[in-house]
């Protein structure tokens, strides 16, 4: 078994844990707490994916790394992939932009609703 | 019982996409996109981090999409928890003893200067402006942490925000006047030498707005979200006559569902 | 070292699953906090030294911090 795999399929048992959590509880932070694992999980098989084991990291700070030092060509077979890296620093910070939002939400509904139960919000059940 | 079905069948339906990209298989080398930005990314850009590169250069329009949907999160949160009047709280209950407000006066800046280290640095060495802007909203939670009532600076706030938002916009512009495409960096500003600070043309100066520009969102959310705190635990009491339950009454856990509205 | 890194996924998804059974809010928090940390640590093994300190700067202390204030202000922390 190589790395890449390992990383996925935690990441993808961090998903399903997140997820049986959203689905399965009735109080909403616990909800927004397994949407959080859910993020981190995606993350992790984000970044998987772009994973090349025997590898460093992208950042060329050492001139060995090049393979042409008059061209400042790199070696591409010595680093690791840098858009999944990218992708994933984007999510990040999204992520917690959108957890933000729903916690803030959540905390304004405690204020109105005094409760964190989704059977007992039922403002817009009938 | 729909619930747990429902439950299961999303469960079964993500295992059954681990097993598809488990017989996809993880690759082995490079993209041909990858391979560019690997190979021609110093020649092109300057920056010994490509991963600052792709985020600040190549996918820079990504950034400012998400930059953006970081600001009308914040905006969101501000609107929602927005502050009403406010009473004075309890000035022993809402500030942390001596040493720690000293502590956390003394701490503030180096945490700061670190953090705008981490995101002046963004081309150079791991970071850059997300990094070092959540170092700095930290500082400021500091602060908050120590002394609830401390008032932020939010003009300068507001300010600097706005302002590193259209610095941005300003810079991806300047590239469209220049090269031809927006957020080129190919002779806005001079590329100079690898891997000194400053290099890699506009990509340390994109960086350091974003830091700043994400660094004070992230403290202006963490103040809305702690301000509000103080009002709530103000106004509890004398809201709750109105079918409103202050958030911090102590009975909340036995509440009558006739409570609800 | 991948016997290292299976150990820390294997933690990992354990403190994952106890965060969603353990009854105490606040605990829970803290244990998902502690699982954005120990996949902060894979980012580095896996060669992201830029996610991994994202991760361990915005999603194991912020989003902490901000579930945190959450839970006081709607009274859910004790």
């Amino acid at each position: 078994m190589n790395a890449g795999t390992l990383y996925l399929g935690a990441g993808f048992a961090l998903v399903l844990t997140g997820l049986a959590c959203a689905l399965l509880r009735r109080n909403l932070l616990r909800m927004v707490l397994g949407f959080s694992i859910v993020d981190t999980g995606v993350h992790l098989i984000i970044a998987s994916i772009g994973t090349l084991t025997g590898r460093t990291a992208p950042i060329i700070d050492d001139p060995a790394l090049l393979s042409d030092a008059t061209t400042l060509a790199v070696d591409a077979t010595a680093v690791v992939d840098p858009i999944p890296q990218a992708l994933v620093l984007t999510a990040i910070v999204i992520g917690v932009g959108v957890t933000a939002l729903m916690l803030t939400y959540i905390v304004r509904l405690h204020d109105r609703a005094g409760t964190l139960d989704v059977r007992e919000l039922r403002d817009l059940k009938w | 019982m729909t619930r747990k079905v429902v439950t299961l069948i999303a469960l079964v339906a993500v295992a059954g996409l681990f097993l598809v990209l488990l017989r996809l298989g993880t690759p082995n080398e490079l993209g041909t996109v990858s391979r560019h930005y690997v190979e021609r990314g110093i020649a092109e850009n300057r920056a010994a981090n490509l991963v600052t590169s792709v985020v600040v250069n190549y996918r820079g329009l990504d950034t400012l999409g998400e930059v953006t949907v970081l600001f009308l999160s914040v905006t969101g949160a501000a609107f929602v928890l927005r502050r009403r009047e406010r009473k004075p709280v309890d000035a022993r209950a809402s500030r942390a003893s001596e040493i720690v407000q000293t502590g956390a006066r003394l701490l503030v800046a180096p945490i700061m200067l670190f953090g705008v280290y981490i995101f002046v640095h963004g081309h150079l060495t791991p970071g850059g402006g997300f990094q070092g802007g959540a170092v700095v909203a930290s500082g400021v939670l500091l602060l908050l942490l120590a002394d609830r009532e401390r008032e932020l600076p939010h003009g300068l706030m507001a300010w600097l925000e706005s302002l590193s938002g259209f610095a941005f916009i300003v810079a991806g512009l300047a590239g469209l006047w220049v090269a031809g495409s927006f957020l080129a960096n190919r002779g806005v500003l001079p590329l100079g030498e690898w891997n000194r600070l400053l290099s890699a043309g506009i990509i340390p100066v994109i960086y350091t707005l974003i830091g700043l520009k994400v660094g004070s969102e992230l403290a202006a959310l963490l103040d809305v979200m702690m301000r509000g705190e103080a009002v709530a635990a103000g106004h509890g009491a004398a809201r709750s006559g109105g079918g409103r339950r202050g958030g911090r009454t102590r009975g909340g856990k036995n509440r009558k569902k006739g409570g609800r509205r | 070292m991948i016997w290292l890194d299976a150990l820390v996924c294997l933690l990992m998804i354990v403190v994952a699953v106890t965060a969603t059974a353990v009854k105490n809010l606040v605990s829970a928090v803290i244990m998902v906090g502690v699982v954005s940390l120990l996949v902060s640590y894979l980012f580095l093994r896996m060669g992201a030294p830029d996610v991994a300190m994202t991760e361990a700067a915005i999603g194991a202390a912020l989003t902490t911090v901000i579930f945190l204030i959450a839970l006081r202000r709607t009274g859910e922390d004790r």
